[in-house]
């Protein structure tokens, strides 16, 4: 099914929330601006924010090809670009002789044809199909080196590759290219300045519980509530690292998960540790802190249900 | 020096000498000229002719400057030399020390370096500022902090020009670690099968040269974190020269100064003049010679930074007395978690170079228990000493202090 670009901003929201991913006009805005403009969206934030969501979303509900990019240390162009098929490189090699070709330019066009090309992902995002470029999803950009970034500069500027053998491979679309950094690192300024830079930051309540809703459409209405105003307080604290959204749905789905209806102080303690991931963390929040916050949760819901 | 074409004023050979002293001026001030920048200089004038002041600079600024941060430096210069080249010639040749009152206004505005280097001889504090380094720490540390920015300008080029000669070849060998990327060696213990493949074209297939290739290494990332407050103030002026060293002869190194707050330094020192670099630094820093809240400063490091500059197996310098204004106050978590998140914390303290030194204080006690690394670091001895030490140190993880009276400089 052919989906055509948004054509305004309201669209894109639409786009979004009808993929079940509700987002802020902010960043439907730079969404849609990075679509009409056709220039990379460089999404940074904490981890579980949701920014890898939006290409997959993304892709799905424009129906193209999600073609997906995970950045490690050390990733080089035989993994992220192409690579040769070796073992059937040898045989072609092989057969050649036993045919009696010596000539090596002939063996040469044969072995580094296409037809022994591996494509990996950056190669693969040049290729249109009918329903148009692909959505390119460059994860966790901050997790290689800085040669592989200045590679990466050169393909987002112009959008081909040249494998020295065969020639260069062009894109007759460029790919939606959706970046996205943890921030464990800083991204060179040249790179970012080819892109949209959007943060993504911690929902608000409002937002948080439309999420949620979204995400987990059978969830009690109270209990809802009850997460999100939990863990916004506990945003609000002093801790080394604050819970994402992707740990209020984890949450979420293990209370329902144990059919809780309404949180207490003994199962927040029980699963605390689907929020919060350092000991440190867990130490301070855990025991009679965790039951200080629910009272001041409990009394601030009932004031506003009141 | 026959090509010099004649002024009305004072005939040929007296430009081609300007020209010259003109060069050895700048090459006081800093600036890498050499004589065969000279020859040069004059074939440019030459072509260009002294009709006009402004051709005649840019025909000296086309030769003399080759980077963008000694255009400032050869403005300066230029505009006072070429005002009154005779008043300079008589100074220069008799070298008496009588510039002060006669140059005041021209001395003014421009950096020290400009000035010290058109009146040798005049830089009587350099050496006081030498021998600052050496005096006693004093263990007074307040509770105040100054604000207001510090000022460089008061350094002097023969104190720069002595430690920045000995600073700048002080080299951090750190250990370079394995990378996930490989490189050509023949004798590696993965065999490269694109390199081979295309070998093979070569031969035309009769034999199959096997290429190898082995992991590849880098220096590990290098953060640096600074104390900066009352207590440091007379050795941070060179530390913060050892860390502009450090900054321009690698990449991916981080500097963070701290005293009450923490800053981060990065991009000031990436200005590869280091009278630029410091100067912004000073521009951009609040908290100069106030006092220290270390606890406070690491926590704000570790839930700020740490996660954006500990990757790929950092090292991180601390330098600090360790002497702490809010007696310790939730040091040791932060100290152990950033002990944790980095490859090797080295500790660099200015005070270990006292035999009597002892880890009474609390925060220094403190910060003791969490280390890889103890070092001193008060003079450029030590600093080399320091390099030298971490080219050689085994990068294990272990208890590589030593307790106080064993460790010298």
């Amino acid at each position: 099914m052919l989906h055509p670009l948004p054509a305004s901003i309201d669209e894109t929201l639409e786009l979004l929330t009808a993929g079940h991913y509700v987002a802020d006009r902010s960043l439907a805005t730079t969404l849609y601006l990075c679509l009409s403009l056709g220039r990379p969206l460089f999404l940074e934030g904490e981890a579980g924010v949701g920014k890898t969501e939006i290409a997959i979303v993304l892709a799905k509900m424009l129906g193209r090809r999600l073609v997906r990019l995970q950045c490690y240390e050390g990733l080089d162009v035989a993994s992220a670009v192409y690579e040769w098929n070796y073992a059937a490189q040898m045989i072609e090699i092989r057969m050649a002789e036993a045919h009696g070709v010596t000539d090596r330019d002939v063996i040469s066009k044969d072995v580094f044809s296409e037809r022994f090309l591996l494509k990996r992902p950056l190669l693969k995002a040049l290729e249109c199909d009918d329903v148009g470029s692909p959505v390119l999803l460059i994860d966790e950009l901050d997790r290689t080196d800085e040669p592989f970034e200045a590679f990466l500069l050169e393909v987002l500027s112009d959008y081909q590759i040249t494998v020295p053998e065969i020639g260069t491979f062009g894109a007759e679309e460029p790919p939606i290219t959706i970046v996205t950094s943890n921030r464990t690192r800083e991204i060179h300024d040249a790179l970012k300045r080819r892109c949209f830079y959007y943060w993504v930051d911690y929902p608000n309540a409002e937002r948080e519980h439309a999420i949620l809703t979204a995400r987990l459409p059978g969830i009690d209405e109270q209990l809802s509530r009850q997460v999100v105003a939990f863990v916004q307080e506990l945003r609000k604290m002093d801790l080394f690292k604050h819970p994402g959204i992707a740990e209020t749905i984890d949450w979420s789905s293990a209370l329902m998960q144990l059919d809780k209806l309404s949180l207490d102080p003994q199962t927040v303690n029980d699963t605390l540790g689907m929020l919060l991931k350092y000991q440190d963390d867990i130490a301070k929040i855990g025991g009679s802190e965790a039951a200080t916050i629910l009272d001041k949760v409990n009394s601030e819901l009932a004031a506003v249900g009141a | 020096m026959t090509a010099v074409p004649a002024t009305e004023e004072d005939g040929a050979g007296k430009l081609a000498e300007n020209i010259l002293h003109f060069g050895r001026t700048l090459r006081a001030a800093g600036m890498p000229v050499g004589p065969g920048r000279v020859i040069e200089a004059l074939r440019a004038v030459e072509a260009t002719g002294v009709r006009r002041r402004d051709d005649f600079y840019w025909a000296l600024h086309a030769v003399f400057v080759n980077r963008r941060d000694q255009r400032e430096l050869f403005d300066q210069t230029f505009h006072i030399f070429w005002r009154n080249p005779r008043l300079l010639e008589r100074m220069l040749a008799t070298l008496l020390p009588r510039t002060r009152f006669g140059g005041e206004d021209e001395t003014n505005d421009v950096s020290r370096r400009v000035a010290d280097a058109l009146f040798p001889g005049m830089s009587d504090d350099a050496q006081a500022s030498r021998q600052e380094v050496e005096v006693d720490a004093t263990l007074t540390y307040s509770a105040n902090e100054s604000l207001g920015a510090k000022d460089f300008e008061s350094m002097s080029a023969a104190e720069i020009a002595e430690a920045k000669a000995l600073i700048a070849r002080i080299r951090l060998p750190i250990e370079r670690v394995l990378t996930r990327r490989f490189a050509p060696d023949p004798r590696g213990p993965r065999i490269d099968m694109r390199s081979t493949l295309r070998s093979v074209l070569r031969t035309g297939g009769g034999t199959i040269p096997l290429r190898r290739r082995a992991q590849n290494r880098r220096p590990p990332p290098l953060v640096i974190i600074c104390d900066i407050s009352g207590s440091m103030s007379q050795y941070s002026r060179m530390l913060l020269h050892f860390v502009h060293a450090i900054t321009s002869d690698r990449d991916r190194v981080h500097t963070f100064l701290f005293g009450t707050r923490l800053t981060n330094i990065t991009r000031f020192l990436r200005y590869r003049d280091v009278d630029v670099a410091l100067k912004k630094v000073g521009e951009g820093v609040v908290d100069w010679s106030g006092g220290t809240r270390i606890g406070a400063c690491l926590k704000h490091f570790n839930t700020h930074w740490s996660r954006r500059v500990l990757g790929q197996g950092a090292m991180v310098l601390l330098i600090s007395d360790g002497l702490d204004r809010d007696a310790a106050e939730g040091l040791e978590v932060e100290i152990d978690r950033l002990h944790r998140s980095c490859r090797r914390l080295i500790w660099l303290n200015p005070l270990l170079s006292y035999e009597q030194f002892e880890p009474k204080s609390l925060g220094v006690a403190t910060i003791l228990r969490h280390v890889d690394e103890f070092r001193p670091v008060h003079n450029i001895n030590s600093l080399r000493d320091l390099a030298q030490a971490l080219g050689g140190a085994s990068q294990k993880r272990e208890k590589a202090w030593k307790m106080p009276g064993k460790c010298v400089a």
